[in-house]
């Protein structure tokens, strides 16, 4: 669950009055997921952020994305563990 | 022995391994502390490239395997409560403890579920108000984050049937406790990126001054972590004791603000035991007293019940990397991924299992 996974958000939510909750869907190469996103206020749709368990952490570039799920697509189990079952498929 | 063919830049690789060839003159021994980061040393067989010389040490950067053992047991006492929906990450399913594993109590009609965030385990508690849903809270820095937020979604919501069993490790005492070892060889660090990414690298600065130690904070791709062990060397070589960051990309000095203050608000810095490895002083997070209400160790009173580790395992030789999973009796026979004795067998990120999934045999190890 330490690995964390790059992915594309496609959905950005948050109340105007609330930004604390601003959460949004990303998209991890076909499996779509509710992440977090208070920890990142400067991403946007269209934007590749690491996501650790369900929240996203740091901002990242799409070369950079790319790179690091090919690393964690080598190591066994490691998406069905952060990304839950259906984490599997991917 | 693998092929630098299978890496993403053959050229690249080959160049920076050159590089590094030219560049050492002496023996030096690194430690990469991240088990993310040890799956791909051992995988791409880069400690197998390296100069004669340059041995990597793989530390004790898997979370599922540092947690200690007492808190295992703990989970799986609380687990097997009739009124408890236990919610953990996948891998701390297997984990052993002395009175068996949370698998065995959900094999035994225990309510667990496997969530992927702690924030599924607030949902959990919200549309389940009867269920005292508990969630455990382990792992570093990066899941730091993650578990502060579900806390203060549930401290917002009022949600007074969900509790967190928090075992959190930090880091850089861990690199301390390492030096400050009379035993210790290593003589620099390459930092895990996305600890990192959370942390920043500031605390990494007086331990690199302190100790002379240089400590370079390193992606997880193999290219990274090659031209990480490059910039350490070239450090060593030179009689630098520097914090440099081989990760820019994903990582700022400061690290991310954001978390960082949500870390602060809900935690606070306690001592730890660490599987294997024993306490490290203000080596771990723990709920602080303004979020009590939510510590699950507050609300379920267990008492100490476990004997220890089992006898074959020894797990704590190898988080330390004083010994490799390959020196272990039991690897690969009575201990593999299905039927893990020990903590580091059982996660992906962990040294023995990493070392069984690359096919690592004791016959081959050490024989390019
Ligand atoms: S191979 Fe198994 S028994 Fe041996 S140290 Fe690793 S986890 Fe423990």
């Amino acid at each position: 669950m330490c690995l964390g996974i790059p992915g594309r958000i496609v959905e950005v939510s948050a109340p105007d009055d609330r930004p604390d909750l601003r959460t949004g869907v990303v998209d991890f190469d076909g499996i779509r997921r509710a992440v977090c996103l208070v920890y990142t206020p400067e991403a946007e749709v269209g934007d590749y952020v690491i996501v650790h368990v369900g929240v996203a952490i740091s901002r990242v570039d799409e070369a950079e994305a790319a790179r690091t799920l090919a690393v964690i697509r080598a190591i066994p189990d490691a998406l069905a563990a952060e990304l839950g079952p259906d984490g599997a498929r991917l | 022995m693998k092929y630098l063919d299978e890496y993403r830049d053959p050229v690249l690789a080959r160049r920076l391994l050159d590089e590094l060839r030219k560049v050492a003159t002496a023996p030096w021994t690194i430690m990469e502390v991240c088990g993310g980061q040890t799956h791909t040393i051992v995988r791409q067989g880069i400690d197998e490239l390296l100069p004669a010389g340059i041995r990597m040490i793989h530390g004790p950067g898997c979370p599922v395997c540092v947690t200690p053992l007492a808190m295992v047991d703990k989970a799986v006492a609380i687990a097997a409560r009739p009124e408890v929906t236990f919610t953990s990450y996948g891998d701390m399913l297997r984990v052993p403890g002395s009175i068996g594993d949370l698998i065995g109590v959900k094999a035994r009609g225990g309510d667990i579920r496997v969530v992927y965030s702690p924030l599924d385990a607030v949902r959990i508690a919200e549309a389940h108000p009867d269920r005292q849903v508990v969630f455990f809270a382990v792992g570093f820095e990066t899941t730091a984050p993650a578990n502060a937020m579900a806390v203060l979604h549930a401290a917002a919501r009022g949600l007074a049937n969900f509790t967190v069993l928090v075992s959190h490790v930090l880091v850089p005492p861990a690199i301390t406790a390492i030096l400050d070892a009379p035993d210790n060889e290593v003589r620099g660090f390459l930092a895990a990126g996305h600890v990192c990414a959370v942390m920043g690298y500031t605390e990494y600065e007086p331990i690199a001054a302190r100790y002379r130690v240089p400590i370079v904070v390193t992606g997880f791709e193999p290219l990274d972590l090659i031209e990480g062990i490059l910039m350490t060397v070239r450090q060593l070589e030179e009689g630098r004791a520097e914090v440099e960051n081989q990760y820019a990309r994903a990582v700022r000095r400061t690290g991310n603000t954001a978390a960082r203050d949500a870390i602060r608000q809900v935690f606070t810095v306690t001592d730890r035991t660490w599987r294997g490895i024993g306490e490290i002083p203000a080596s771990g997070l723990a709920l602080a007293p303004r979020y009590a209400a939510y510590d699950a160790e507050r609300r379920f009173a267990v008492e100490r019940v476990g004997t220890g580790e089992h006898p074959s395992c020894v797990a704590g030789d190898i988080l330390r990397g004083t010994r490799l999973p390959t020196d272990c009796a039991a690897y690969g026979t009575a201990c593999t991924p299905r039927t893990p004795l020990g903590a580091p067998m059982v996660s992906a990120e962990g040294t023995c299992a990493a070392f069984f999934s690359a096919g690592r045999h004791r016959s081959t190890v050490g024989s390019p």
